[in-house]
């Protein structure tokens, strides 16, 4: 038996497992968003031990693209099994068959998801929806709520945030609203990969450096799929990559790296002078405010 | 020394809160290479000769278009000394509220002044609002210095000015700091300025690194508001029955004997469960799952105390209201309050006075409280809860009054009176009578 002193990583995980508590504690049908990325599966990490040793009493929600890396949708299928858990999949490229979305001409499909998102949230009567999102990654995201209220349309209206006092959360909603709840919030992206090492937390090997074949587009190294593959005047090669971030494949770049291991990992945060999603992210560089108009639509 | 420091900027709009948090991202290099390119170019593109720092933190298209803060921004950053949360927030009256919402947890205040300007209505509002909430420690950042031509008599009568506000308001001279900067230049705000020759005191980053934070009291009352009950109902663990739960505040062994509130049954806890395993002690702040001797009837809302040094449990509630909501309060009216983990119903009885906070008086039973404004009223509940005083924790005595029909938070509460004024006001033409408890006056500035 130990006496835990709380440090910084302490303080965030029991502030996440206070979070979650409070949602099963309040809402009828929570649900945590998972993909299978590092801040998914962070999530999903700290569910578990804030219910231990009873199962998470919530299921998972994945918007898939289409466009993802293999061994990512792998590693969610393993941990999914390997928890027993629960895993809703709406296939964005359901909506594009059935004529409720086109595909666009960029061909990306990270802007897609936020319908098959609220049609989903809808169909199943979700009332809180588990997010990933931390607000270092963005400015907009600075501005969010930990349970951030969504109009019935899913639309964040960050002009008329409730206020957000001591750690009493307000969750109610009208029917037709929810909530998305961001358990993560005051992590930055150096202390979930100390987490992530204090913990042993596996994460699919993307996220560490291995050989790929990449072009570059507007800065970025690329991987091909089936969101295509290099252009006239982009030439394939083979590099030491690894990824950040992990979204859409047609706009989630790899950076160059030889951190194969987590210690290496976190030196090399550490030491990087660009944000996450500024090496890798194609969709917040299209303006000075992507991030926040698509999370007013209803985005994550 | 704490590693961690959760500190909260104040002040009126167009004092430069905005440009001081830029400034201490950037000074201290916590301004990563692709964010500050997107400064620079939005800068360039608004036709700034300088980066305007305040972009930074104003992450929202219509502060952006505006130039001004609408809501709170959380950053954070690090010194080998300590790690920082930073809550910038808006200085408009109308979004006070928002200002509220980033001081409930702050360790410390930076408020804000324009040295042409000095003290001014919006400081002393901002300034009782951050002592009603019990933010421990006040930094007065006198800013603009360089438009005052760095004048050590003007930075002396708007920090003396302040310190005698503030002393009003319960703050002791060691919790409060005046700086002389200005975010602009940077003088006096991470480095040392040569402007200012007749300022021997730190820059307010030496101040952050160094200032004491105060840990939560290790011998207070243990409080556990349960938050839910875990009970797996599986072969392995088929009568396991835990309390889930983050400790409000003390600290809790097995073997403890604790009495469950309202309901007032007795027991003993017998193991402090996580997923990492059993703990021989847990303190404010952790998560963790209680088991007890006995199956009694625990649920979700029900707050586990220390036996023997217990929360009042009433129905009846006298508390400090911040009015955050646009409709005005009336007596009569029928609000949510939810205070730990329990929501009740509730009537508001009586508003027995208003804080001035302007002349440090109160006015007597007035008719509503507006938006923004602070007082005390008398509150029915529909059912016996719990209650310690704000000024013992400001996590067991805190609650949020909830409109029920559109579920919109409508302010922020306190239980008691934690402003020592509201009880005995400088001017005040209260009734008087009841004394300010003692120990109000430790919250506001707790010894070391
Ligand atoms: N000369 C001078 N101007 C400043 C200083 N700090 C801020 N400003 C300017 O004051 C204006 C308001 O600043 P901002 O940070 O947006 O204020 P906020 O509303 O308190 O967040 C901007 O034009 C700043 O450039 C300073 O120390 N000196
Ligand atoms: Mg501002």
């Amino acid at each position: 038996m130990t006496t835990a002193t709380l440090d910084t990583l302490g303080r965030l995980e029991s502030e996440a497992i206070h979070i979650f508590r409070e949602v099963a504690g309040e809402f009828d049908r929570p649900v945590i968003l998972f993909s299978g990325g590092k801040d998914s599966t962070l999530l999903l990490h700290l569910a578990i031990k804030a219910f231990y040793p009873a199962p998470v009493p919530f299921p998972l929600l994945h918007v898939d693209t289409g466009h993802n890396f293999d061994e990512v949708i792998e590693f969610r299928d393993r941990v999914v099994a390997q928890h027993g858990l629960r895993l809703e999949v709406a296939k964005v490229q359901d909506w594009i068959d059935d004529g409720r979305l086109q595909e666009r001409p960029d061909g990306t499909r990270n802007p897609l998801q936020t319908v098959p998102l609220l049609d989903t949230i809808t169909a199943h009567k979700f009332d809180a929806v588990f997010g990933g999102g931390r607000r270092d990654e963005e400015r907009a995201r600075a501005k969010e709520r930990i349970f951030s209220l969504r109009t019935a349309f899913g639309q964040w209206d960050p002009k008329r945030q409730r206020p957000e006092l001591w750690n009493l959360y307000n969750g109610r909603h009208r029917p037709g609203e929810h909530v998305r709840v961001f358990p993560l919030s005051n992590w930055t992206e150096l202390d979930v990969w100390n987490y992530i090492e204090r913990e042993g937390v596996e994460l699919p090997d993307i996220y560490y450096a291995h050989e790929r074949e990449v072009f570059l587009r507007d800065g970025m190294w690329l991987a091909e799929g089936p969101w295509g593959t290099a252009r006239e005047g982009e030439t394939l090669v083979r590099k030491t990559v690894r990824y950040r971030t992990v979204g859409d494949g047609s706009c989630t770049g790899a950076v160059e790296s030889d951190a194969a291991d987590i210690h290496a990992v976190i030196a090399e945060v550490a030491a990087s002078r660009l944000t996450e999603r500024g090496a890798t992210r194609a969709d917040d560089r299209l303006s000075e405010a992507a991030m926040e108009d698509r999370k007013r639509e209803g985005y994550f | 020394m704490s590693d961690l420091l959760r500190l909260a900027t104040a002040g009126s709009v167009d004092d430069g809160k905005s440009t001081l948090v830029g400034r201490l991202l950037y000074d201290t290099k916590s301004v990563l290479a692709d964010t500050l390119d997107a400064v620079h170019r939005a800068s360039a593109d608004r036709g700034l000769a300088t980066p305007d720092l305040s972009l930074l933190v104003d992450g929202l298209r219509s502060e952006r278009e505006q130039g001004i803060t609408i809501d709170v921004a959380y950053r954070y950053f690090a010194t080998p000394k300590r790690s920082f949360v930073l809550a910038d927030t808006p200085g408009h009256v109308q979004y006070t509220r928002n200002t509220v919402t980033g001081a409930s947890t702050a360790q410390l205040a930076v408020l804000l002044v324009d040295a042409r300007k000095g003290v001014i209505e919006q400081t002393r509002r901002h300034a009782a609002v951050l002592a009603l909430l019990g933010v421990p420690r006040l930094v007065l950042a006198v800013n603009k210095i360089d438009l005052v031509d760095y004048d050590e008599v003007t930075f002396s009568r708007i920090a003396k000015e302040f310190t005698a506000h503030a002393t009003a308001l319960g703050y002791t001279e060691d919790a409060v700091v005046e700086i002389p900067v200005s975010a602009l230049a940077g003088d006096n705000v991470v480095e040392k300025s040569a402007n200012t020759p007749w300022y021997s005191g730190p820059t307010l980053l030496e101040h952050l690194e160094t200032v004491p934070v105060e840990p939560d009291p290790h011998d207070a009352p243990f409080r556990f508001p349960v938050q839910y009950v875990i009970r797996p109902r599986t072969a392995e663990h088929l009568d396991y029955r835990g309390y889930a739960g983050l400790v409000a505040a003390g600290t809790v062994k097995p073997g403890d004997e604790i009495v469950v509130l309202p309901s007032g049954r007795r027991s003993t806890v017998t193991k402090i469960d996580t997923a990492d395993g059993e703990l021989a002690e847990a303190a404010a702040g952790q998560s963790v799952t209680l088991l007890l001797a006995d199956d009694i009837d625990i649920s979700r809302g029900d707050l586990i105390s220390v036996a023997g040094n217990e929360p009042k449990v009433t129905d009846e509630l006298d508390a400090t209201l911040c009015w955050l909501a646009e409709k005005p309060l009336r007596a009569g009216a029928r609000v949510l309050v939810k205070h730990g983990t329990r929501t009740v119903q509730a009537m508001v009885t009586e508003l027995r006075d208003r804080f001035d906070e302007q002349r440090l008086s109160s006015v007597d039973s007035p008719a509503t409280l507006e938006l923004n404004e602070i007082g005390r009223v008398a509150l029915r509940l529909a059912e016996e809860v719990p209650l310690d005083d704000y000024s013992f924790s400001r996590r067991t005595g805190s609650f949020l009054v909830i409109d029920a029909s559109d579920g919109s938070t409508l302010a922020a509460g306190l239980v008691g009176a934690p402003l020592p004024l509201l009880e005995n006001g400088v001017e005040s033409c209260t009734e008087g009578g009841e004394n300010a408890a003692p120990d109000t006056h430790a919250l506001v500035s707790p010894g070391p």
